[in-house]
């Protein structure tokens, strides 16, 4: 018999840290695309849990009118819901950047509602099915718990997405395009870079992290108008507490998050859904900025 | 266009001028209010959108029409609202519409939790509550009213059904999965109850968050457990995620271990599809497809809902109606008075035969245990159940005495 850690077999702990880090993945890539979003162009884009949800029926719409599998879901979701990020962007958002902060909130909280009101109406909410590719089916043995491969693919898709997306913004010419703009759009303007236009594809590109992360989540829950909703509170507390803007923080947060919400399934199940919101009021009390966010 | 707008709007006002001076004119009636008015309150866009929502609506619906919309010659107005699964929004709810929109009866209200506190208000206000959505048995035990009626089914009779047929079966070790509420405490509660009467053990369980989005953590635990059957104390879209997990983690693919839903709506088998429901066993309240009255009935809901009645739009069609026809019978509205001649009268409709109604308000009545069919069985759309058994009522539900309510017998 094998020793255990305050009273929990460590295979089992692993088991669980393992699941952590599942659901940190799509905290992580939800996230990122929020900061992403907020540090270009200082929107709280509430409706991002929308969008993600979008993401995932897009896929499921596919499947079911036209036949289209998971793996070409995984590119053209994302474009759709990118593409309906262009439009919110130019007809909407747009008007909004000389304004408080708050109504970019409230615009896309509003919109938010709109969008799941109307696929809640279509579609009601016990959710749709989605099958998982038949390539991903079946899973792994780890001896201390049974891995669904679909699970660990989510793992992967979700990390290299993150570190080349960090990798784009901090290290290349583009990103740095990106950041000044955030810092002088005037001066960049100057320079003959179209910073509108700038502005209008990074919330796409935020947006469409978004769907994509929707088209990952489809074969795992049910495909609902209501998963969005469930998610995106947690999400921006993860936000919060990485440091609005900090793309690095809000991967890191993500990830660290699901684990301490794994840990906390296995300790106290009752708390694990308030955990992560416990942390933020610590996190905000010690430092208001989040854990990788700097005072502006 | 907006000539017809306009008209239309004048017309409208002059429909509500007439309605306004109606009352006025009318003799005085036995009816409060010159109508009967029932408030539908339940979930209509969260997790028990489904099983109940806008489907209870039109099954109230459907009951009014059968008496031509009108009760001793006055209207019936039906009218609906959401609870948002949030007990002091559905108290509110319930205290405003009999107070001041003079609602006579509340109808469903599912959530256990909301349950409850809407039995307190419509307690101390003497009217009647028809509960189709909620599950636990405490509604009839010591949380009973005199004016409250509890109809499908409860967490006693899903414990009786499943737990013991599960036992019976060889699954004599459980662990539980429970959704953090009243509902999940007392589904579990009960199950272990009649588990352990059965010759059964109850090795552990895990009390989940109210709508979670990941039940894999706790099915891990269950795994972990080596308990033979995981036994799903939750209802709605956590039931949904738990089956729907379970499957993707292999929990019964091994053969080790079962999952027993003690809760499992039609809705809910028909969002997860047969290829991850199949074999499931559930105990229910109703079946659209169990006899020919029945299929009648279903055919005629599905024709306006678009989806086959659960036994919770079921059951609500078959308490309003009988609700309306002890109206008829008493030729009062008054709450205590009605109650009594409800329970007075058999039910016997297309959802129950010689249904009879304890003094805590539990309508006694057949319950089936039913086996989800695979793909292969499934002759088309909305063939779901295999029934398995016949579960008289005196054996699904508690007699009053057993009950624990405290009402004058």
């Amino acid at each position: 018999m094998m020793g255990t850690i305050f009273g929990i077999p460590p295979q089992a702990l692993f088991g669980q840290l393992l699941l952590g880090l599942i659901n940190g993945s799509f905290y992580a890539l939800l996230s990122l695309g929020l900061a992403v979003i907020f540090g270009m162009l200082n929107v709280i884009n509430f409706a991002h849990g929308a969008l993600y949800m979008m993401g995932a029926f897009v896929a499921w719409l596919l499947l079911t009118q036209l036949g289209i599998g998971y793996w070409w879901a995984l590119l053209l979701a994302p474009l759709v819901v990118g593409l309906f990020g262009v439009v919110l962007e130019k007809t909407l958002l747009s008007r909004l950047y000389k304004l408080d902060h708050l109504y970019g909130l409230l615009l896309t909280f509003g919109l938010a509602l709109i969008v799941e009101g109307a696929f809640r109406h279509q579609y009601g909410v016990s959710g749709q099915p989605y099958p998982i590719p038949d390539a991903l089916k079946g899973g792994q043995n780890l001896g201390f718990m049974f891995l669904p491969n679909y699970r660990g693919w989510v793992v992967v898709a979700s990390l290299v997405v993150c570190i080349s997306t960090w990798i784009a913004i901090e290290k290349t010419k583009l990103g740095a395009y990106l950041r000044a703009a955030t810092e002088n759009p005037v001066l960049v303007q100057a320079f003959g870079i179209n910073v509108p236009r700038m502005i209008t594809l990074t919330y796409a590109f935020g947006v469409a992290l978004a769907g994509l992360a929707g088209v990952l989540a489809a074969p795992i829950y049910q495909v609902s108008p209501l998963m969005g909703s469930n998610l995106i509170i947690v999400v921006f507390a993860v936000v919060v507490i990485g440091g609005m803007g900090s793309i690095l923080g809000a991967v890191l947060t993500g990830y660290g998050l699901g684990l301490l919400e794994g840990l906390t399934k296995v300790f106290y199940p009752e708390a694990s859904n308030i955990v992560v919101f416990v942390i933020m009021a610590v996190v905000l009390m010690i430092k208001p900025a989040g854990l990788f966010g700097r005072e502006r | 266009m907006i000539a017809r707008l306009l008209a239309s709007a004048a017309l409208a006002a002059l429909t509500i001028g007439v309605m306004s001076t109606g009352p006025a004119m009318a003799q005085q009636g036995k009816l409060s209010g010159d109508m009967v008015k029932i408030g539908v309150l339940n979930d209509r866009s969260g997790l028990y959108a489904d099983l109940g929502g806008e489907g209870s609506v039109i099954a109230a619906r459907m009951a009014a029409e059968e008496f031509g919309n009108k009760i001793l010659g006055k209207p019936i107005e039906i009218i609906s609202a959401d609870h948002q699964n949030k007990p002091d929004i559905g108290a509110n709810l319930a205290r405003q519409w009999i107070d001041q929109d003079g609602v006579d009866v509340i109808v469903d209200v599912p959530n256990s939790g909301v349950a409850l506190a809407v039995q307190e208000v419509t307690k101390e206000k003497k009217k009647i509550f028809l509960m189709e959505g909620p599950a636990t048995s405490r509604l009839t035990g010591d949380a009973c009213s005199p004016t409250g009626f509890h109809w499908p089914y409860d967490t006693h009779a899903l414990a009786v059904g499943t737990g013991q047929a599960m036992v019976k079966e060889g699954g004599d070790s459980w662990f539980f999965i429970t959704a953090d509420y009243a509902f999940g405490h007392q589904l579990e509660a009960d199950t272990s109850v009649e588990v352990k009467k059965a010759g059964g053990k109850v090795v552990g369980s895990v009390k989940a968050p109210l709508n979670s989005a990941d039940f894999s953590s706790f099915l891990l635990q269950a795994q972990a457990s080596g308990a033979k059957i995981v036994g799903l104390a939750n209802a709605g879209g956590d039931t949904i995620t738990s089956i729907k997990q379970a499957s993707e983690f292999g929990l019964t693919q091994s053969g080790q271990q079962k999952l027993a839903g003690l809760l499992i709506f039609l809705s809910d088998v028909h969002a997860l599809g047969l290829q991850v429901a199949q074999d499931l066993v559930l105990t229910t309240g109703f079946y659209w497809d169990r006899d020919d009255e029945s299929r009648a009935w279903s055919k005629k809901f599905f024709d306006r809902y678009g989806k086959m009645p659960t036994m919770v739009q079921a059951g609500s069609y078959s308490a309003v109606r009988h609700y309306l026809k002890a109206i008829e019978a008493a030729g009062t509205d008054d709450g205590p008075t009605v109650a009594a001649k409800m329970k007075e009268m058999p039910v016997n409709d297309m959802f129950a035969k010689n249904g009879t109604i304890l003094p805590n308000g539990r309508m006694v009545h057949d319950m089936y245990l039913a086996r989800v069919k695979k793909p292969s069985e499934s002759k088309g759309a909305w063939d779901y159940y295999q029934i398995l058994r016949t579960i008289p009522g005196k054996e699904a539900f508690a007699s009053f005495e057993e009950s624990g309510c405290k009402l004058p017998k």
